[in-house]
């Protein structure tokens, strides 16, 4: 089978992000960008399972800027076989990046979906759920554990209180948390193949996706800042702190 | 504003998660609440005690025992055909659930709000809670997602609901329930626990988190979280994990024990009322946001600290 792997360019994880002084946004000129940790996952998830024969081609797909193609080489190099790139500068909601990935499904007809639960820049953890609405496909969401059986798939799946186990027919959309595998990293010659992989450039209008945003961001604040507090000596003098403040 | 409230539940208890999507809900308009499962009738009357719900449709059905959201989110679409909103709690039914209403109704939606401004304006966290979003929404029809951190409980008692049944629902063929391993837990559940004992890295290993951070959980009475790291380690089970990725708690007051405090745990608990740290690193980014602290040993001074409560 064919999987296709949405990967997001994304201020990496280790930054802490800065809100511009206008309140316009988040200041992203000359942060460090990465992968989105989840999407390094997914495409971890679909080398596997290549590897393990159960999948022939892997396709890496990122809908962003132009540089949204070093996010593409990172997954070529990872062991994607081949990458679309749907090139835009606006930032595109999970409602019309679902849109675009069902276009690219209809195109591609891969049997499973892989992507990341969410994106560590808006946190919306949507785009899955939407992409398997608009298919009219299962979704295996929070994927802990992936196993496909003929055709259909078993997903472990964690939810608040532990975890659950859902079967899907295939075709079928899975969303991967963190713990369902540890990301390889690339080697350098891999890194060098990767340059040489196919990467199709396409635009939003190519799938005739409406992108225009729905939702208007107003301001971008700073959240409140905790007041700093004050270190204790000892457990006497924090046991006598917790209880002055009424903690216990 | 109708708005609709999805009830979050196992079939007989109706959960805590639901009161604070309530009281989001009542301030956009009049609030429905939609209990959808398999046996679930007393679900459906503990949510019409729930002050501020008018109406409470029921879809009972054996194809949405476990609400799975390719049944659920169907049914819930044509819902909307006589409703403006639809309110999910932030958990992983809600999440689950409310992105594939969205689609359905080709709506954006609006996740893990704090704020409800008006109507069509919400404010949510972005970048693992570093920055605030005013957004407005142009969709007619609303889909949301509450964080239950954000937003007080509505009373359980008082309310007095007309509970209807809902017809319809049928299996969509697309999934189905195989198994369900839910651990057994006498504690207080962490999202609605007042005090919460969290671990870290530091604790070494399973059973020195369970020698350690236990009995003073046990002593206060508290929940037990865990930093992402403890839970890789395999200390406890991943859905003790705070954070951006795990579950996001805000209760009066979290103990923070050998965690160093890293973007994505303060992104889980820096609402928290007091903050309390306990890491030998006296530079450990944790103290840059608790309210108190102590630089020693966790392995001398949480045994000490339980025995002088």
């Amino acid at each position: 089978m064919k999987i296709l792997v949405p990967v997001k360019r994304v201020i990496d994880y280790n930054v802490k992000p800065r809100v511009k002084s206008d309140g316009s946004g988040v200041d992203l000129a000359n942060v460090k960008m990465s992968m989105n940790p989840f999407d390094e996952i997914s495409v971890e998830e679909a080398i596997r399972l290549k590897e393990a024969g159960k999948a022939e081609e892997i396709i890496a797909v990122s809908v962003g800027p132009q540089k949204a193609q070093e996010t593409l080489r990172t997954a070529l190099a990872m062991g994607a076989d081949r990458a679309i790139l749907v090139m835009t500068d606006d930032e595109v909601e999970p409602l019309a990046v679902a849109k675009i990935l069902a276009k690219i499904v209809a195109e591609e007809a891969p049997q499973l979906v892989i992507t990341g639960k969410q994106a560590i820049d808006d946190d919306s953890n949507q785009t899955g759920q939407m992409l398997a609405a608009l298919l009219g496909w299962g979704q295996g969401t929070f994927a802990n554990e992936v196993e496909i059986d003929g055709d259909s798939i078993s997903v472990k799946r964690e939810i608040d209180g532990g975890l659950q186990t859902v079967k899907l027919g295939l075709p079928a959309v899975v969303t991967t948390d963190l713990r369902l595998n540890e990301p390889r990293y690339a080697s350098l010659p891999n890194i060098m193949k990767a340059k040489k992989k196919p990467m199709d450039e396409k635009t939003p209008a190519d799938y005739d996706v409406d992108i225009a945003p729905r939702l208007t961001t107003i301001t971008v604040a700073e959240p409140p800042v905790r007041q700093a507090g004050e270190k204790v000596e000892d457990v006497d003098a924090l046991v006598a702190k917790l209880k002055a403040v009424g903690a216990i | 504003m109708k708005t609709l409230v999805l009830v979050e539940h196992d079939n007989k208890t109706m959960k805590d998660a639901t009161l604070a999507v309530v009281t989001a809900a009542s301030q956009l308009g009049e609030v429905h609440a939609l209990v959808i499962g398999s046996g679930c009738v007393s679900v459906g009357e503990q949510a019409a005690k729930v002050a501020g719900v008018a109406t409470v449709h029921v879809a009972d059905d054996p194809s949405l025992e476990h609400q799975l959201p390719e049944n659920a989110a169907p049914l819930i679409a044509s819902l909307m055909e006589t409703h403006d909103a639809f309110l999910a709690p932030a958990t992983t039914t809600g999440k689950n659930i409310a992105p594939r209403v969205a689609a359905l109704l080709d709506v954006m939606q609006i996740s893990d709000i704090l704020s409800v401004e008006s109507e069509d304006t919400f404010t949510r966290p972005i970048y693992a809670g570093n920055a605030i979003a005013r957004v407005k929404s142009s969709d007619a029809k609303k889909v949301i997602t509450v964080r239950g951190t954000a937003f007080e409980k509505a009373a359980t008692e008082g309310g007095s609901g007309t509970i209807e049944a809902i017809g319809g629902a049928s299996d969509a063929g697309l999934s189905s329930f195989v198994s369900e391993e839910i651990a057994k837990s006498e504690r207080p559940e962490l999202t609605s626990a007042k005090i919460i004992v969290s671990g870290g890295r530091a604790l070494g290993s399973a059973d020195k988190f369970e020698k350690v951070i236990t009995p003073l959980a046990d002593k206060l009475g508290a929940g037990i979280g865990a930093s992402r790291a403890a839970v890789d380690a395999g200390y406890v089970p991943n859905d003790y994990q705070v954070g951006q990725t795990g579950k996001i708690v805000a209760p009066e007051v979290y103990l923070a024990i050998g965690i160093s405090g890293a973007i994505q745990h303060l992104a889980g608990m820096k609402d928290s009322k007091i903050i309390v740290a306990i890491n030998k690193d006296e530079d450990a980014p944790i103290f840059q946001v608790a309210d108190i602290g102590l630089v020693a040993d966790l392995f001398d001074a949480v045994p000490e600290l339980t025995g002088k409560l």
